[in-house]
């Protein structure tokens, strides 16, 4: 689930792949409020943080997908 | 509930001199603990899983290591470590002490991001964050890519692009002509290097690779829409909705300069047998100088070897000294150009988690005064995007590295055994 949304990803998906696949831009917000998305994709940069499942501030970069999973952008 | 784990050597980082450093000390005898903070085994470079295979030879070590009997503890962060030797990591929010006699340091590189205007937007990312995209399941079909920035990674990532189904417009190398030409012609003596350029290059040949331009500015509304480059006499702009931008890599030297490891010219310093100025603590692969994978591979046997107390084989030396010369080579022929210290203008972010502009910045500053007044370098990232932007522009020294070394739930450290 994407913001509500539910989406089907490949097994092995990362969150940013499923985030990205489904036309999400911007993963989160800056403390400026602008957009932001994925820069590194190898979990330096923290841009790609979003909320899964309750938990805030996880890099979808390095999170695989799991069934039932809840993900929020915009954080 | 917090667990210790004791062994004989520690070996941080699972890309290929990491690997190679696990197998080789596992296949000695040598209880061995591998640790990384992604979900597998093969770093950057051997990156594999959704939609990507990896070349034989990686298949090969990663089944090598499978066999060898070292304990993989993937998914896991290293928040501290001390050159006694032990490393505290955190891992699907547990921590873990991990106690060994010697610790082997593959932390590998990441990618050199240099500001300019607009490098914030959505869909402007890095060339190696775009192949590590594809590799996790990315689609860029359809996608009009530009592909900007420095060094032998701009190929194969742009001839994946194009065979992903991407609309590939431009490839821009920084680097002058003369200085790829030269490059190139010192290749002869590597053949397979050669070879390899070329099928990359046939992969996107409708598409034109220019030495000598560089990134201006990119544009867009809440996302990429147009990128402006620049051979430093025209200027151009090309419409564009992904933009791959990175100028090379640097090395990942949080956790040796936390050691206190010596370091030179930007690197760690490693005598003959990858052994740092610190009694237990070896180091392989990207952050004694970034060469690439074979050079990692052959540093990760020797760090191996010597922490299990073998010597390594005289060919293995010889290897390596003959890496470490195209190593080199490659950083000369690539190094990013002075221009590149003035695409940022005055409004245009230097810090991307702090959201500190260019212009609150004074260049007669260091990195910890630029922390004390304007809290750049200090977000989440903790300084690993701007810090080696900062040294470029400003020529400012990474301030002292603390622990942890990777944002961590207090909860996590209280939980320390």
């Amino acid at each position: 689930m994407i913001d509500g949304r539910s989406v089907t990803v490949e097994a092995g998906a990362t969150v940013a792949a499923a985030l990205l696949n489904d036309g999400v831009t911007a993963f989160r917000t800056s403390v400026a409020g602008e957009p932001r998305g994925p820069l590194c994709a190898m979990g330096v940069c923290f841009e790609c943080r979003v909320k899964i499942d309750g938990v805030p501030h996880r890099r979808a970069c390095l999170e695989p997908c799991v069934p039932g999973q809840r993900i929020e952008t915009g954080g | 509930m917090a667990e210790r784990i004791e062994t004989d050597v520690a070996v941080v980082g699972a890309g290929p001199a990491g690997v190679a450093a696990a197998c080789r000390a596992a296949e000695c005898g040598a209880r061995v603990v591998l640790v990384d903070e992604n979900p597998r085994p093969g770093g950057q470079i051997w990156r594999h899983g959704a939609a990507a295979a990896i070349p034989a030879a990686a298949r090969a070590w990663l089944a090598r290591l499978q066999r060898s009997g070292a304990r993989l503890v993937m998914g896991a962060a290293v928040v501290d470590a001390a050159p006694e030797a032990w490393l505290l990591v955190e891992q699907g929010g547990h921590c873990l002490r991990i106690e060994a006699r010697q610790l082997v340091l593959a932390t590998g590189a990441r990618e050199l991001f240099l500001p300019f205007p607009g490098w914030t937007l959505p869909n402007v990312m890095g060339v190696g964050a775009a192949q590590a995209l594809l590799k996790s399941g990315v689609s860029f079909r359809g996608r009009e890519v530009v592909v900007a920035g420095s060094g032998p990674l701009l190929l194969p990532v742009a001839a994946a692009l194009a065979a992903a189904g991407a609309r590939l417009r431009l490839v821009a190398e920084q680097a002058p002509a003369a200085d790829v030409r030269r490059f190139a012609a010192g290749l002869w003596r590597q053949p397979g290097k050669l070879a390899l350029a070329a099928r990359y290059r046939a992969g996107f040949l409708r598409t034109p690779y220019r030495t000598g331009v560089w990134i201006a500015a990119a544009r867009g509304d809440g996302r990429l829409q147009q990128v402006t480059l620049t051979d430093g006499r025209a200027t151009w702009s090309m419409a564009c909705d992904l933009l791959c931008c990175a100028h090379g890599l640097v090395p990942n030297l949080e956790l040796p300069r936390l050691l206190r490891c010596g370091l030179a010219q930007g690197a760690v310093a490693v005598d003959e047998q990858q052994r740092t100025s610190l009694a237990a603590v070896y180091c392989a692969g990207e952050p004694t100088g970034v060469g690439g994978v074979e050079r990692a591979l052959v540093e990760g046997e020797i760090a191996g070897l010597a922490a299990a107390d073998q010597p390594a084989e005289a060919g293995l030396r010889a290897r390596r000294a003959r890496l470490r010369r195209f190593a080199a080579a490659l950083r000369a022929a690539f190094r990013p150009r002075d221009e590149l210290r003035r695409l940022a203008d005055p409004r245009t972010l230097v810090c991307r988690c702090e959201d500190v502009a260019l212009s609150r910045l004074q260049p007669g500053w260091g990195m910890r005064q630029a922390k004390l007044v304007t809290r750049t370098g200090m977000g989440p990232c903790q300084g690993r995007i701007c810090g080696p932007a900062l040294e470029f522009l400003f020529g400012w020294e990474p301030d002292t590295v603390r622990p942890p070394l990777k944002p961590v739930a207090l909860s996590i450290l209280g939980e320390e055994p």
